[in-house]
């Protein structure tokens, strides 16, 4: 292997295949620091700023269920379409990426549940509409009512029962279909609360 | 231990949420970044990677019209003139595992599922940053090198075949990219 000259690329040529090694111009902002006078700590200082934000998470938080909510509406009003799908798949799934980051875990777990009907169903025109209305005013109620110290638990057990429900019914509308099977059933990787 | 100059480096974060956006840009500020641009869609992201150069694009999926995926797809163009080099953060709340695999496909470096988490991200960085794996061109892939680990145990068979034919050296894309602006 020729050694790497800093600004180039090296390409070493197989029958099926090239491997390049590119330069990295990123090696040099790293630093080595002897861990006895490393008393910088990088993610200490990002969690606090995070913290400091907090304070903004709740109306964020209330603009996002607000958003799912008005893209309810409009399948409610014009029925399922391409464009109503997406949108109303795009802000559950914002939901469900955000929601444990601004301190609202159970919506998130609520709008991941929706994320999965909408996904795996064969036919979303067939979803019990209940079903759907149910998990919106789940995330509704849960970001609303967040104040109140007994609502943690509640939010936590309307999340899994929804949850379940939810997965009750994919499981029987897919029993024909493996991949989506395979996928309602396999873990998650997100990372654990 | 390692530590990253973050001010000396240049972020593009892509993603349509606002909200995502001011978290990302308030993490990666508090690291140490100083220049950090923002993109709301991919084909924005697309241009604002041409125009600025950034060492590491961190770009959620689900976007509407053109997604993270398919900017991943154009970043890793080989003959591109911007550099198709750069490390790619697929930062989204798609957490199955397929994801991963098609996000690797697509030239993906890291997969970092949210919720976000400073630890979580400050990792991906520092990897991407102290261990860049050599890219991978085939037929039908370009892309970071799929196979993080070598298996001892493997007997399958081996899919790339072939003995080593030449070693060239070429000028860097990445200089290319970085002069012409």
């Amino acid at each position: 292997m020729a050694k790497e000259k800093p600004g180039t690329l090296e390409i070493k040529t197989f029958a099926t295949h090239h491997v390049i090694t590119p330069p990295n111009p990123l090696r040099k902002v790293l630093r080595r620091i002897p861990p006895d006078i490393d008393h910088d700590d990088p993610v200490a200082r990002a969690e606090q700023a995070l913290a400091d934000l907090s304070g903004e998470f709740k109306q964020w938080m209330t603009i996002e269920a607000d958003r799912l909510s008005a893209a309810h509406a409009i399948v409610l009003r014009h029925g399922f379409s391409h464009e109503t799908r997406e949108e109303l798949f795009r802000a559950a799934h914002d939901i469900k990426g955000d929601a444990a980051t601004f301190g609202f875990p159970s919506a998130g777990a609520a709008a991941e549940s929706l994320c999965r009907i909408i996904e795996h169903a064969p036919e979303l025109d067939q979803v019990p509409p209940e079903l759907i209305t149910h998990h919106i005013n789940a995330i509704q109620a849960i970001v609303r009512e967040r104040t109140k110290l007994d609502t943690a638990v509640m939010a936590s057990a309307l999340s899994r029962q929804l949850r379940g429900i939810a997965d009750e019914f994919l499981l029987k509308v897919n029993r024909d279909r493996p991949e989506h099977l395979e996928a309602i059933l396999a873990p998650s990787i997100a990372p654990a609360e | 231990m390692y530590r990253i100059d973050f001010n000396k480096l240049r972020f593009l974060i892509c993603d349509d949420n606002p909200h995502m956006r001011r978290i990302l840009r308030t993490l990666l500020h508090s690291f140490g970044a100083r220049e950090v641009y923002e993109a709301e869609d991919g084909a924005t992201a697309l241009e604002m990677y041409t125009h600025y150069v950034p060492d590491i694009v961190i770009t959620d999926w689900s976007m509407p019209i053109f997604d993270g995926l398919e900017l991943a797809q154009m970043i890793r163009q080989p003959e591109s003139n911007a550099n198709p080099y750069a490390p790619i953060i697929m930062l989204t709340a798609h957490s199955e595992k397929r994801r991963v695999t098609v996000a690797r496909d697509a030239g993906v470096t890291e997969f970092l599922a949210k919720p976000i988490s400073a630890k979580g991200l400050y990792q991906r960085i520092l990897n991407v940053v102290a261990n860049p794996r050599p890219f991978i061109k085939t037929k039908t892939y370009f892309g970071p090198d799929r196979r993080r680990n070598t298996s001892a145990t493997y007997i399958g068979p081996e899919r790339r075949v072939g003995g080593e034919m030449e070693v060239m050296q070429q000028p860097s894309l990445l200089d290319k990219a970085r002069s012409s602006i």
